[in-house]
């Protein structure tokens, strides 16, 4: 993948997480302001396509953009080969996914 | 005027394989700039001190070095105002291979303006008409701004992303190609472009400043690669205007 697709990819997610993170903020706020219990949030994310797109594109979107931050961090002042710094992006990217993506299974699952 | 007091310099001497700083006592004098220090220390202390330098009046760009940690044209730089406790450390610009002493290798720098496609393609012959272009046209306002670039390489030598990233075009390249991409005589725009999003390109900028910060001549080149990110990214989305090239 070139540095421009990289960049594009960093930018798009950003993009997107701009308004996810304000809105996940909100729905904090919302659930502890209101004093929802455990049950109650579930109750209302359990089988909910909408709270599983949100949140799932919000992990995505994430670990999209983290893993290309951590890579530049790891080529410019870590010093890796690009091919290091390329394979453990990768890592961070399959890793932010799958905890992500299994977080979001636990509240959105029936 | 007599010199009132003797300034500690301290010069980087030595090659590509490595040197050390040699300290000189230089006297102080009215209205002194660096490149008179430089100058003074070639001429009375040290005769094999090798710098460069040309026009003196801040024109050429080849006076350029690090003054306390700085880069700066030496020959518009008065001493006076940069001395630090005084004290004057005088090296060869940061991210830039040394010949000898003073004098770096400046080849790296030029090679990635040719990368960044910084020459003017024109498509006009003798026989063309002289193209109308307004002053007032956007694209020739963001051309102005970024055409008095002389080449000095300060702005090279401020960026920490050419320190990380060597395979980076670097701010004076990029800032360039800014200005040939809003000239509407040049016939290379698209090749441009994606030269200047190849591997090491605009996209490596973190818009940190260094560059803006340190131009002697109040140039903004972070400003000019933000506007060649835009300019790549709205070709990919279609949303530029068609060009011919």
């Amino acid at each position: 993948m070139t540095e421009w697709r990289l960049y594009l990819a960093q930018r798009a997610s950003a993009a997107l997480l701009a308004p996810l993170v304000l809105l996940h903020l909100g729905v904090m706020i919302y659930a502890i302001h209101g004093g929802l219990t455990a049950d109650e949030i579930l109750a209302r994310t359990r089988g909910s396509l909408l709270w599983g797109s949100v949140y799932g594109l919000f992990v995505a979107a994430a670990a999209v953009h983290a893993a290309i931050g951590l890579r530049n961090i790891l080529l410019e002042w870590g010093r890796l080969r690009a091919s290091w710094a390329g394979v453990a992006a990768w890592a961070i990217f399959a890793g932010l996914l799958l905890a992500g993506l299994r977080a979001v299974a636990a509240v959105v699952m029936p | 005027m007599q010199p009132s007091k003797a300034l500690l310099v301290k010069v980087w001497r030595g090659d590509a394989s490595g040197g050390r700083l040699a300290e000189f006592d230089v006297p102080q004098q009215p209205a002194q700039t660096v490149l008179d220090v430089v100058t003074w220390i070639q001429r009375y202390a040290d005769p094999g001190l090798s710098y460069r330098f040309a026009c003196r009046v801040g024109m050429c760009g080849s006076c350029a070095m690090m003054v306390n940690g700085v880069p700066r044209w030496t020959c518009r730089t008065h001493v006076n105002k940069v001395l630090d406790d005084g004290r004057l450390t005088i090296e060869p610009l940061r991210n830039l291979p040394v010949i000898k002493d003073l004098a770096c290798d400046m080849s790296e720098f030029f090679d990635k303006w040719q990368r960044a496609e910084g020459r003017f393609s024109g498509i006009s012959t003798r026989a063309s008409p002289v193209a109308e272009i307004s002053p007032r046209d956007a694209a020739r306002r963001n051309a102005d701004a970024a055409i008095e670039c002389i080449n000095c390489a300060i702005c090279y030598a401020a960026c920490d992303q050419v320190a990380w990233q060597p395979e980076y075009l670097g701010p004076a390249a990029l800032n360039r190609a800014w200005s040939l991409q809003n000239d509407a005589r040049d016939c290379r725009y698209e090749s441009r472009l994606r030269a200047v999003t190849a591997d090491g390109g605009c996209q490596q900028c973190h818009s940190q400043q260094g560059c803006a910060a340190h131009c002697p001549n109040t140039l903004n080149p972070t400003a000019s690669i933000a506007g060649l990110k835009r300019m790549a990214t709205r070709r990919l989305l279609g949303l530029d205007e068609q060009h011919d090239d």
